[in-house]
């Protein structure tokens, strides 16, 4: 890595950690941000020319706490009623602040100021959309034009969700704070949601900017791996990580020499990445281990990524276990895409007459590409090849994106060439 | 410490007077105004016995009245309460034990400064 590249990533893994200690002493999310922005500008300037410094943690939280202060005197001046009225706790005076960051010890709650942030911006009251843009903000320290990119969306409209999400957090008074024992489950599986989505858009098939979307991939294995270091006691956070490895381990196989997306069953595994799919596969016997014989929505989905992952081929597939899985699955969380996952392994498990009788039964998805290539494909082996073929131009019109697209037509190409 | 003012929702024809509920809004009342929690709250009458009055063409323009609520929606408000609460999740935790929270929904809003 070069210098610049060593010192984005220092600023990555130390600024969350910095912003979450400033945020809790100053008593304001949106001060601390600013504050971490400009001793971020500062580092990127300095840094090249000093070297990194041996403690850059330390060095960011001096200047970022400077910062904060001088940005909290300008404000107190400007419009003292308003600001302390917005103000978590009790509104403290600028100095009484500074008395508070020189008494502090900062090693000792980093862990619980880590939490806090999390919690904070995977809260409930505000929308998935907007905890994603945090989380991707605040937490992964990503740039606003880089989450806009990955999400599609013009860059004024997601740094107005930011604004709002920030506004909402100091009017409502959310609190800077981990949930009660009580309520944690339901919120740390928030958190895990969050994490979910952001991977999950890593590999949407929605088009966009494929470099914006493999960051995405690295930011949520990123963010996966600081959950189970914060929380190494929760087994559905390893599962999430076990899951976000598997998953990914599989990346470099997803797209083709062509530049199109291939599927599970067409790629090449030599190009998988085994140490990902090892890693990935310690943490799930560590989960499984924490789990208590009782395994969690991310537990199976992460079992399910092993199966695959695991298997020397798509024929050699453990489909009875796999089956089994998303029966195990459809049983906590029940969803037609789940149903459509499951009947794909029925039609390698006991045949396509079984598969399609699984995809007739599957409601809700007549919208969607993948349920109409299904049926095709079981069509397809059954002989049906002009059926076949209506349900690939079907999928064809539905498919998302372009690249989907011309996957399916090629599909469709194969399928009208044959003698029907 | 911050207030809020807890909305609370019913179905359009649904009143709390007439659901059979052994715990009433009377008594969140006294137990939330012991807690020091409660700072006022009123139930409303139904919206049938609501107005709806527009000014037009701005201040001193002419008044326009008209019959019902303003928004045609399959809830209605029925009621506040207003609390005072160190932040959100300490006003979560009292707004759903208002019993509007299992027969309808609550809205809790953030009551803004004032600007002196």
């Amino acid at each position: 890595m070069d210098a610049a590249g060593t010192l984005a990533e220092v600023l990555k893994g130390e600024g969350p950690r910095v912003l979450a200690t400033l945020a809790r002493t100053i008593g304001d999310l949106a001060v601390a941000e600013d504050a971490l922005s400009e001793a971020t500008i500062t580092a990127l300037d300095r840094w090249p020319r000093t070297g990194i410094p041996d403690d850059p943690r330390a060095w960011l939280a001096v200047v970022a706490r400077r910062k904060a202060l001088d940005l909290l005197r300008r404000e107190s001046a400007r419009a003292a009623k308003e600001t302390a009225a917005f103000r978590w706790g009790t509104g403290a005076a600028p100095d009484q602040i500074e008395e508070a960051i020189e008494a502090m010890e900062p090693e000792t709650s980093l862990r619980d100021d880590m939490l806090r942030l999390i919690f904070t911006c995977c809260h409930p009251a505000l929308s998935r959309e907007a905890q994603v843009a945090l989380a991707l903000r605040t937490l992964a320290r990503l740039e606003v034009p880089a989450i806009a990119r990955a999400f599609l969306v013009p860059e004024a409209t997601m740094a107005k969700r930011l604004v709002r999400a920030r506004a909402k957090i100091a009017a409502a008074r959310i609190p800077y704070a981990i949930p009660a024992d009580a309520e944690l489950p339901g919120r740390l599986a928030a958190v895990l949601a969050v994490v979910y989505l952001i991977a999950t858009e890593a590999h949407a098939p929605t088009g966009g900017h494929a470099v914006a979307r493999a960051g995405l991939e690295a930011e949520a294995l990123r963010l996966a791996r600081l959950l189970a270091s914060l929380m190494p006691g929760e087994p559905e956070v390893l599962s999430l990580l076990a899951l976000l490895l598997l998953t990914s381990a599989r990346t470099p196989a997803r797209t083709g020499a062509d530049g199109n997306p291939v599927t599970l069953a067409g790629q090449d595994r030599a190009r998988w990445n085994r140490a990902a799919i090892a890693e990935g596969s310690a943490w799930l016997s560590e989960a499984v281990a924490r789990s208590g014989g009782v395994a969690g929505h991310y537990q199976i989905q992460a079992h399910l990524a092993a199966a695959h992952s695991t298997a020397p081929s798509w024929q050699e597939t453990d489909w009875d276990r796999i089956v089994g899985l998303y029966d195990l699955l459809g049983s906590i969380t029940a969803s037609p895409v789940v149903a459509l996952n499951r009947a794909v392994a029925v039609t390698e498990r006991d045949g396509p007459e079984a598969g399609l009788a699984a995809l007739k039964t599957i409601a809700g998805l007549e919208h969607s590409h993948l349920w109409h290539a299904a049926l095709a494909d079981n069509l397809c082996r059954l002989g049906r090849t002009s059926d076949a073929a209506g349900e690939l131009h079907a999928a064809v019109t539905l498919a998302p994106s372009e690249a989907e697209q011309r996957l399916l037509q090629g599909r469709l190409r194969k399928v009208r060439s044959e003698p029907g | 410490m911050a207030l809020y003012v807890a909305l609370c929702y019913y179905d359009r024809d649904q009143s709390w007077e007439d659901v059979p509920d052994p715990e009433s809004s009377p008594e969140y009342t006294q137990f939330a105004r012991r807690a020091g929690v409660m700072r006022g709250g009123e139930a409303l009458y139904p919206v049938t016995m609501s107005t709806t009055i527009t000014v037009s063409g701005g201040k001193g323009g002419d008044v326009l009245v008209t019959d019902g609520p303003y928004a045609e929606a399959k809830e209605v408000l029925a009621g506040y309460f207003l609390l005072e609460a160190a932040d959100l999740d300490e006003a979560i935790a009292w707004a759903a034990q208002i019993p509007a929270a299992w027969r309808g929904k609550i809205e809790l809003r953030p009551v803004a400064p004032a600007h002196a």
